[in-house]
């Protein structure tokens, strides 16, 4: 059973999580990475996806940081792209946020009981159970795959690959 | 049987949807990949105008876009024929103009693989266009074409980027034309927030120094008559940037010039003291503001742009209004009231008279001497496409400009080069209006085999070059800012320009002394075709009033200063 979410998960602080609905096109995301580039803005994750609105669109969720001035600017120059039809900045918003993450360890039968007792907490599942090593898969708030993953470091991580935060607004706005 | 109907190439398509756009010219120059293209326009009524480089197309386009407002278009070959117009996009992406520009691409199943005059021409753009397109089936091009001129002409004008690969061109089209525009992503700005527009009329009845401080998105939107009548109405001096010269008439009693860097003093001292501060379709440049903390400190700011991203860009306005300069002002006259402003006026009036524009009548020839006697016996009616350095600033204080698309330089990317196939362009587009290019000697060497296009068409455009042998405006900096440390700026090798006129069979005229300015401009306006005339004018002067980059308004500097100063602090 996966741990209980908190309502409004604490947000790393200049962290901003931006939700872009764009034309499902070559070039595009090239036309949206440049708008963070130019302006000395990192992006931290960009998950892209299908929308529901059909195949012309897709889905963009991204996480970045930089100073809030310009992070305005960002958005209105996202709005300014033909090929997006919206963008958003969902920072201070009351949303659902979540992210996966797998993680593969070298696991030894010494390790093995405690990797597993730290992963029932987290309410991660052992996706590959190996001769010397696990996968887990654990998903939920990016500051929970961050602590989860912070006690399984001193254990050895192999491998770890995050899909980057998605999130939705709740009750019936607009993501 | 009936004959089946010839279905017309991609290419043929493509430019009968150029004649539906209303397109007259196309300025471009041939290569492999384009030319199915070139070939479909043999039988077309738009008229070709080969130049001879591609930058030069690119300000040939622009200049008859700004000229004429309706948009230019460019067409040109795959990779160094498509790379040679990034500078000419950049250039109208800056100033907000629009431009077509149609390259011709590699066979699509060439893409990405080095092939011959192949580049990522949608890739290396993307940071200069407004918009832009591969095309890679044929059935798309009336769509993307339609979409093109609708994107470049509205909103925010600006360049759009059109890549044909040759099959594309090849294959046969057989889409029919389309007239509606379907971009969810899309959204043209008009009228303003009617509770923003009755906020914004407070303010401007509350002021008693109130400033109206014009731009491009003025001249853009058409809205002269209506920056005018508020004027008016308010009895508000106005300021234009470099860009907005001609929206309202400069030489109004309530027009104090052109603010800035290098704007008149009276300008600047109003923006300095004025109490309000109205931008109608300006963008609070860094040219405008210099030091951005310290500038209007004490005064409200209205920002009227059809661009919300320039909202909150450089300053925070007390009142936003996010639509078309013209209809937002429609709306506020409708409902503004007179405040006053009699003592204010008075101290514009005052200023102008203490710190006039002006310049030494002896010892040697000067620019603005000729300027000067330009504007005066142009009587202020002459299309000018300037430059950029020294002389694009002597001709934005001297040529007065009293109506809206009379005045044409590159604002925003300060592109040399531009001015002379800006005038160019400008001629086509406005075959009875006197045009004239004001250039310095370095500018127009970038451009200079432009004076072919202008032979060959017999194009009656004027070429002013105000030759100091110098790139003049960093010889300045140097002279002002780095002890005369002179670097990279002696033009020694200058070829005798009046010669290099007569070699492409183009009349020109030379002015050695103030004495024969007039004779000899007058000498050029009677040709009929192109003229080319060079003011061999002093090789070291300076542009004054001069703010340093990065400085205060109020460290303008008026008068040659007798120490040496500080090194700017701005980046340019």
């Amino acid at each position: 059973m996966a741990a209980p979410e908190p309502a409004r998960p604490e947000r790393r602080r200049g962290v901003h999580t931006i939700s872009l609905v764009v034309n499902n096109k070559p070039g595009v995301l090239v036309r949206v990475a440049l708008v963070f580039s130019r302006r000395g803005y990192n992006i931290e994750s960009l998950v892209v996806s299908p929308a529901a609105e059909g195949d012309d669109l897709s889905r963009m969720t991204i996480t970045c940081s930089g100073d809030p001035d310009t992070l305005e600017q960002i958005i209105k120059q996202l709005q300014k792209l033909v090929d997006v039809v919206h963008a958003h900045d969902h920072t201070n918003d009351d949303a659902y946020e979540t992210e996966i993450a797998l993680v593969k360890l070298r696991a030894g039968i010494d390790e093995r009981t405690q990797i597993l007792q730290i992963a029932e907490n987290f309410g991660a599942k052992v996706t590959d159970y190996g001769q010397e090593s696990l996968m887990l898969r654990v998903y939920g708030s990016s500051d929970k795959l961050d602590a989860f993953i912070g006690l399984l470091r001193p254990f050895g991580l192999r491998e770890l690959v995050r899909s980057g935060k998605i999130l939705m607004l709740r009750g019936l706005s607009e993501t | 049987m009936p004959t089946a109907k010839k279905v017309p190439t991609g290419a043929e398509k493509l430019v009968q949807c150029l004649e539906r756009e209303g397109v007259e010219y196309v300025f471009g120059l041939s290569g492999g990949a384009a030319i199915p293209i070139f070939d479909a326009l043999v039988d077309s009524k738009i008229k070709l105008i080969l130049v001879r480089h591609e930058q030069g197309a690119t300000h040939m386009a622009d200049g008859y876009a700004r000229a004429t407002g309706r948009p230019g278009v460019v067409l040109v070959t795959s990779g160094p024929g498509a790379t040679n117009t990034v500078t000419g996009l950049l250039t109208a992406l800056m100033d907000s103009s629009p431009i077509v520009v149609i390259t011709g691409q590699t066979n699509t199943t060439n893409l990405g693989k080095d092939a011959f005059q192949e580049a990522d021409v949608t890739g290396i753009t993307y940071p200069v266009v407004k918009h832009s397109y591969l095309v890679k089936d044929p059935r798309d091009i009336p769509r993307v074409m339609r979409e093109a001129f609708h994107i470049a002409t509205t909103g925010r004008p600006g360049p759009v980027l059109v890549d044909v690969p040759k099959d594309v061109s090849s294959a046969p089209c057989d889409a029919p034309f389309v007239d509606e525009v379907h971009l969810p992503g899309y959204v043209v700005p008009g009228r303003a927030d009617p509770a923003a527009v009755a906020e914004a009329a407070r303010l401007l009845q509350e002021a008693r120094r109130p400033l109206l401080y014009v731009g491009h998105g003025a001249v853009i939107s058409g809205a002269g008559k209506e920056v005018m009548q508020l004027a008016e109405r308010l009895k508000a001096p106005i300021v234009n940037t470099l860009l907005g010269k001609g929206a309202a008439d400069e030489t109004h009693p309530l027009h104090l010039g052109m603010l800035g860097m290098h704007g008149t003093a009276y300008a600047n001292k109003a923006v300095i003291h004025c109490d309000l501060i109205f931008s109608i379709g300006a963008r609070w440049d860094d040219r405008v503001t210099g030091k951005v903390d310290e500038f209007c400190t004490g005064a409200k700011k209205i920002h009227l742009d059809i661009d919300p991203a320039e909202l909150n860009k450089v300053v925070r306005p007390d009142v936003a209004l996010v639509g078309d300069a013209r209809l937002v002002l429609e709306d506020l006259l409708a409902v503004v009231e007179p405040g006053d402003t009699s003592a204010w006026l008075r101290q514009c009036q005052a200023w102008r008279r203490q710190y006039p524009l002006k310049y030494p009548k002896k010892g040697g020839l000067r620019a603005q001497h000729v300027l000067d006697r330009l504007n005066h016996l142009t009587e202020g009616k002459a299309v000018i496409t300037a430059d950029v350095g020294q002389h694009q600033m002597w001709a934005a204080q001297f040529c007065k400009t009293t109506t809206s698309r009379h005045w044409i330089t590159s604002g925003g990317a300060g592109t040399m080069g531009f001015g002379w196939p800006a005038a160019i362009g400008a001629k086509f587009g406005r075959p009875e209006a006197e045009v004239w290019a004001v250039v310095g000697d370095g500018g127009f060497q970038m451009t200079m085999a432009e004076l072919a296009t202008a032979a060959v068409h017999g194009v009656a455009a004027r070429c002013l070059i105000i030759n100091n042998n110098y790139l003049g405006m960093v010889r300045q900096w140097q002279e002002l800012f780095y002890e005369n440390r002179l670097s990279g700026v002696d033009l020694e090798g200058n070829p005798d320009f009046v010669k290099l006129a007569e070699a492409y069979g183009i009349r020109a005229f030379r002015i050695r002394r103030a004495a024969d300015i007039d004779r000899q401009l007058r000498a050029a306006r009677a040709v009929n075709g192109p003229a080319v005339v060079v003011a061999e004018v002093i090789k070291e002067d300076n542009v004054f009033p001069m703010i340093p980059a990065g400085a205060p308004i109020s460290h303008m500097i008026i008068d040659p200063p007798k120490h040496r100063l500080e090194k700017p602090v701005g980046s340019t």
